[in-house]
């Protein structure tokens, strides 16, 4: 008995060792194993979990596997004092082997389910309402809404740090997904409805954010920067924006619609006085603008520096 | 007019299609010379081309399965070379977009399904003591109808443009306001086709197991791939249906101006999302089911032991074919459905967990004091346990909704399709191959060569794959055309590996030609000590597959027929045996409903409409067809059973 | 393959192993055909409502015509099971006349579909206009190109019993072609039910 409870110890000692392998190596690039704020940590809190308890699984199967193969192989000197061809089964054993795979399911369920629901509410911790951001897409660019400081950015995006940012997701086209690993997982930009997701950054400095959803031939540029600094620095620069940049008109807006790739820009007005995507009434202000135009493509090359378009 | 031949009908301006072009005519003038030269024209359509044998229709669906294999595959190692590095210029984000769409389809539609179906065709009737399907027609309709899907789907590259939307073809943008090229026309009109074949395949086999298994032969006495296959066939029963709808509601958005997944005129793009997966993860249990099937009949085999729990084995299919339908959700879990519907689906995807793990451990029951012989077909199901076991568990954390935000699109979720399918299906279609090509061909496959397959595509894959759940955890998006520097290392020894695959894949189907030219013939029909009826045949397997059926006691037939001494040679009881005739039908029918899908693929409804009508047309010269097949006369019987038993009798 | 003895009693259409088999296999086909029709019916339920800026439904669905399709539809259903009790009866003339009934009928339901389409599309709603319309298009249209496909087939029949008579063979195929058209009525009633009564209501 005491040999089992030392064995099982052991057995948990692997794959604790492994993860915590992950976490130190976090640090060297594995963005999704090294948040940079509260709603990535409490994903990554569960990938870990999950990686330690699917690795006793996987311990198990291989343990067992590799006995099964080498003890039963057939072998020149084989005798038959362990062949059992009639044995068909043995329901003790088959019993704990699904009661366990419940028990483990069950133990994944609860933390999952507490960080769902977690997940839909702002960070806890932070004493100041969230900053409302509403991030709409067309292929294949981002647009940064702030509603409440009425500026616009256009494929980048600063924010406060420590301060939860509410996005509000939509886009005119194709479906895509804001995803900025360092900060947490995703959530789809869908035509004609709004999607609300929450992040937050902790530390300052800059994070790569992109559309992870495949819409098409400018997907792999479909991406932004995040600039992560602090209050006054924001504040600066929102004022800046506001006093400096030239107001986003209608003509300028159906033209970022067009389908194609577009620079960095700021504005100090929003498109949100002309569509809002989210609503239903937004889902068909691109096809009336560009019925018939909206199937152009831009070919992407990976060499000779960077990306460009063909013609 | 030749302005629209250049520019519009054919693909021209990439150096890579026309280099397929040449391949693809060369080909076919080699395959047409050869044909002509060995005078063969009349022994392919006598033999094969208007076959109803089933033997011969699953053998015809295997062929179209490797080659569709190497198709998907070349893609495969045009998309990893072009990942290899950061800032390659293999291929331009459109054309790489075209590849992997391509690839995706062609993999799970044209490989995947047919082999699975190709297997079952073979292994079923010979399994159940049965002297064919329950439909042999059908069945030839079957395979026409799923050949010339995929033929239409593969001419899209050099014909029009291949589609580009990904094999899940999310709309808006593969709709009509986004993608008004012809292209993604391809994808709806090829798979409905072949879908219909598919469809009738499970109609046709859900009959055969309820109806025409042998004398005594329970359902809880059946082979246990037998059983997979009716589960099977119940999934595709009750899943195709909704891919039939769902092909056809976007394809009317495409050609006829319908607004159920636009963005005008309100329609909801999101209800395609849900319609393709609540057929799609199913799709993935129908390939995978009959893979747990092979991998159970070759452990017990190879171990020399019963398999461990049969009858949970078999309620573990049940509970994931019923787990197969409530699941669809997890494949969007970040649509914002809220978190108590990502709850729900949370746990019963994590669920699916259970029943395979049952049949893992029972599989591990099986070696348990067994004796277990390392044949080539053993290997294959072997490395699938390990192998498969970290694909599922991945899935498992995929299936955990608040992690999966992050998982999502990316390479971790391309690392973990690829472990169950590689591991699982392709793996299983292997071993099930080599298990019973001896049954198909009156030869195994040479044991060293196919050893030497087998590691390096063990090896391959696991160097292919295993990278690319670190690189999910970096960052990397699925279905990006180039790839960040700090991406680089991990993606290189990927793209290594997959030519590690690849050359595995070659010796494969090296290993076909070798062995038909060297390895010894089979000779006494039972080439592995088998345990289940098919064994019980002569190798070839004549015509009628059994001069008499025998009377079944257990789910190892053969088994105790080899205790007993009992034979499927019967002279007593030797009756005519009733056989269907060849039919020219199906694949005339196909090849016009071809047409009519090339039609309307182009909106070119001169050629649509005279292409349904010649189906019709079909259908009533089918419907006054009171052709009832032969009998194959008694002393036929006794001559064909006693050449192939001489040397035993 | 199945055995050539032929049964000497038991429904006829039951009494060679093939036509067993095409009877069960007609049914999971049926099988199949309900998934098909619900999926029609969820997209119908899902896009209920959305109409864009084409006329709503409640403005043009007529109920008598519903209604008259209703009547045609079941009473056919009906008439298909007399054919099918004279055919048990072994009666080719009752089968024919009852089948010729059931046919009629069936024309007559179709004759009022296509002037029900044809009498929104001048309304101005036609498959074309918005989501809903093109839902209820398809759900009912799917279904009365069944009922077209079935008026063909049975006329096929028809053809095939004048020339052969009442056979195994001939009988498992009238049978199966009264099992498609039970289904398709039991499909009407739910589209009754489902567009036409809840789509005047709401
Ligand atoms: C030679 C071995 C293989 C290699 C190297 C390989 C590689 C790849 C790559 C690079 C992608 C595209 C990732 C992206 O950019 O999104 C992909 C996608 C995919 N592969 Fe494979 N693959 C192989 C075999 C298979 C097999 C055997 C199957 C199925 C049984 C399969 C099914 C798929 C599917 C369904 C997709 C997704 C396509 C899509 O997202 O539209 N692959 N594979
Ligand atoms: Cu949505
Ligand atoms: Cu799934």
């Amino acid at each position: 008995m005491k040999n089992l409870v030392s064995w099982f110890k052991r057995l948990f000692m692997v794959p604790g060792l492994f993860a915590l392998l992950l976490v130190a190596s976090g640090c060297s690039g594995i963005t999704v194993l090294d948040p940079k704020g509260p709603v990535a940590r409490t994903q990554q809190e569960l990938i870990i979990f999950s990686i330690t308890l699917m690795s006793v699984i996987i311990i198990v199967v291989f343990v067992l596997f590799f006995y099964m193969i080498i003890r039963f192989r057939e072998r020149p000197n084989w005798t038959d004092k362990d062949y059992d061809p009639h044995q068909h089964g043995n329901t003790t054993l088959e019993i704990i082997w699904t009661v366990i795979p419940f028990i483990i399911v069950a133990a994944l369920s609860v933390p999952t389910v507490t960080s769902l629901y977690a997940l839909e509410e702002p960070p806890e911790g932070s004493d100041q309402e969230p900053l409302v951001i509403h991030a709409d897409t067309s292929n294949w660019k981002w647009y940064f809404s702030y509603p409440e400081q009425n500026i616009e950015t256009v494929n980048y995006l600063h924010i406060p740090e420590d301060r939860p940012i509410e996005f509000k997701l939509s886009g005119a086209d194709s479906m895509t997904a804001l995803w900025i690993p360092a900060l947490g997982g995703q959530k789809y930009n869908m035509a004609g409805m709004q999607n609300t997701l929450y992040l937050e950054a902790e530390e300052q400095g800059e994070f790569a954010g992109r559309n992870a959803n495949y819409n098409g031939s400018g997907f792999a540029e479909h991406t932004f920067t995040v600039t992560s600094e602090s209050e006054e620095d924001f504040n600066e620069w929102v004022s800046d924006i506001q006093n400096n940049a030239p107001e986003l008109t209608k003509e300028r807006f159906d033209q970022y619609l067009e389908p194609g790739l577009a620079d960095e820009a700021e504005y100090s007005s929003t498109h949100l006085e002309y569509v809002d995507f989210g609503e239903n009434d937004g889902r068909s202000y691109i096809t009336d603008l560009y019925s018939g135009d909206l199937g152009e493509d831009v070919h992407l090359y990976g060499g000779e520096g960077g990306p460009w378009e063909e013609e | 007019m030749w302005d629209f031949i250049w520019n519009d009908f054919l693909v021209t301006g990439e150096p890579l299609i026309y280099g397929a072009m040449a391949s693809i005519v060369l080909v076919t003038v080699l395959i047409v010379f050869v044909l002509t030269y060995f005078k063969l024209w009349k022994w392919l359509w006598d033999e094969y081309l208007t076959t109803v044998d089933h033997k011969k229709i699953g053998i015809m669906y295997i062929i179209a399965a490797l080659a569709m294999l190497f198709r998907g595959g070349v893609d495969a190692l045009m998309m990893r070379t072009q990942l290899a590095l950061p800032g390659m210029n293999f291929l331009n984000s459109v054309h790489y977009n075209e590849i992997f769409t391509t690839h995706g389809t062609t993999m799970i539609l044209f490989m995947a399904m047919p082999f699975i179906i190709g297997l079952m065709n073979v292994v079923v009737p010979l399994q159940i003591g049965a002297r064919d399907v329950a439909f042999p027609f059908l069945n030839a309709l079957s395979f026409w109808t799923f050949f010339f899907g995929a033929m239409l789907f593969n001419i899209s590259f050099v014909i029009g443009g291949s589609p580009s939307a990904g094999w899940t073809s999310y709309v808006p943008m593969a709709g009509p306001e986004l993608s008004p090229e012809i292209n993604q026309n391809y994808y709806l009109l090829a798979l409905q086709l072949s879908g219909i074949g598919t469809l009738a395949t499970g109609i046709n086999f859900l009959v055969t197991i309820l109806r025409m298994r042998a004398p005594g032969m329970t359902l809880m006495k059946m082979p246990i791939f037998t059983w997979s296959a009716l589960i099977t066939s119940i999934i595709i029963i009750f899943a195709f249906p909704i891919l039939t709808i769902a092909l056809a509601l976007m394809t009317m958005d495409r050609i006829f101006g319908t607004h159920f997944f636009t963005l005008a005129g309100e329609g909801m793009p999101m209800m395609w999302a849900n319609l393709f997966w609540l057929w799609g993860h199913p799709e993935v249990y129908i390939v995978i089911l009959p893979a747990f099937g092979v991998f159970s009949e070759v452990i017990s085999t190879f171990a020399r032991k019963q398999l461990f729990g049969y009858k949970a084995m078999v309620y573990a299919m049940c509970v994931i074919a019923g787990l197969s339908f409530v699941v669809w959700v997890h494949h969007f879990f970040t649509m914002g459905a809220g978190a108590g519907v990502n709850s729900l689906f949370s746990i019963t995807t994590m669920l699916i967990a259970v029943p395979t793990g049952i049949k893992i451990f029972n599989w591990l029951g099986t070696m348990y004091k067994g004796r277990i012989r390392f044949n080539v077909p053993m290997l294959w199901a072997l490395a699938f346990i390990p192998n498969f076991t970290i694909g599922g568990v991945t899935g498992v954390m995929l299936g955990m909704a608040a992690a999966d935000y992050q998982y999502h699109n990316t390479y971790f979720l391309i690392a973990h399709f690829h472990g169950v399918l590689i591991a699982g299906t392709l793996f299983g279609m292997f071993a099930g191959l080599t298990y019973w090509y001896p049954k198909m061909f009156g030869h195994k496959m040479n044991e060293k060569i196919g050893k030497v397959s087998f590691w390096l595509t063990v090896i391959g894959f696991n160097i292919t794959f295993l990278p690319q759940y670190f690189l999910g955890l970096m960052g990397m998006p699925r279905r990006t055309y180039t790839i960040e520097p700090e991406w680089m290392p991990l993606n290189l020894l990927s793209t290594i590996g997959a030519f590690i695959l690849a050359g595995g894949f070659v010796i494969f189907v090296y290993n076909i030609y070798f062995s038909a030219r060297y390895e010894p013939r089979e000779k006494t029909g039972d080439a592995w000590d088998g345990r289940s009826l098919e064994w019980a045949t002569t190798t070839p397997v004549p015509h009628y597959n059994f001069a008499t059926v025998p009377y079944v006691n257990s789910h190892e037939a053969y088994w105790d027929m080899k205790e007993t001494g009992a034979t499927t040679y019967d002279e007593s009881k030797l009756e005519p045996i009733h056989m269907p005739n060849y039919k020219g039908m199906p694949i005339i029918m196909s090849a016009i409903m071809f047409v009519a899908s090339f039609g309307l693929v182009w909106h070119w409804f001169w050629l649509a409409i005279p292409g349904l009508i010649g189906v019709i047309i079909c259908m009533v010269i089918r419907s006054f067809d009171y052709d009832e097949g032969y009998h194959v006369p008694i002393e036929e019987i006794k001559r064909t059973e006693e050449q192939a038993r001489g040397r035993k009798e | 393959m199945s055995e050539h003895a032929e049964l000497k009693t038991g429904p006829l259409e039951y009494r060679k192993e093939e036509g067993t088999l095409t009877i069960l296999g007609f049914w999971i086909f049926l099988a199949a055909e309900v998934v098909l029709f619900s999926t029609l019916f969820a997209t119908y339920a899902v896009l209920f409502g959305r109409y864009g800026d084409a006329t709503p439904a409640p403005e043009l669905f007529e109920m008598p015509i519903a209604l008259a399709m209703t009547f045609l539809l079941l009473t056919s259903s009906f008439t298909c099971g007399i054919a099918i009790h004279m055919m048990r009866k072994e009666s080719l003339k009752g089968l024919l006349i009852w089948l010729s009934i059931t046919l009629a009928l069936g024309l007559g339901f179709l004759g009022f579909e296509i002037y029900e389409f044809v009498h929104y599309v001048h309304e101005g709603a036609s498959i074309q206009s918005s989501a809903f319309w093109s839902a209820f298009f398809t759900l009912t249209g799917t279904h009365g190109l069944h009922v077209t496909l079935g008026i063909a087939w049975c006329l096929l029949i028809i053809i095939q019993l004048v020339r052969v008579g009442l056979t195994p063979t001939t009988a498992r195929k009238t049978f199966v072609i009264g099992l498609y058209w039970h289904f398709l009525d039991v499909v009407w009633i739910f589209i009754f039910t489902a567009v036409y009564l809840i789509g005047m209501v709401v």
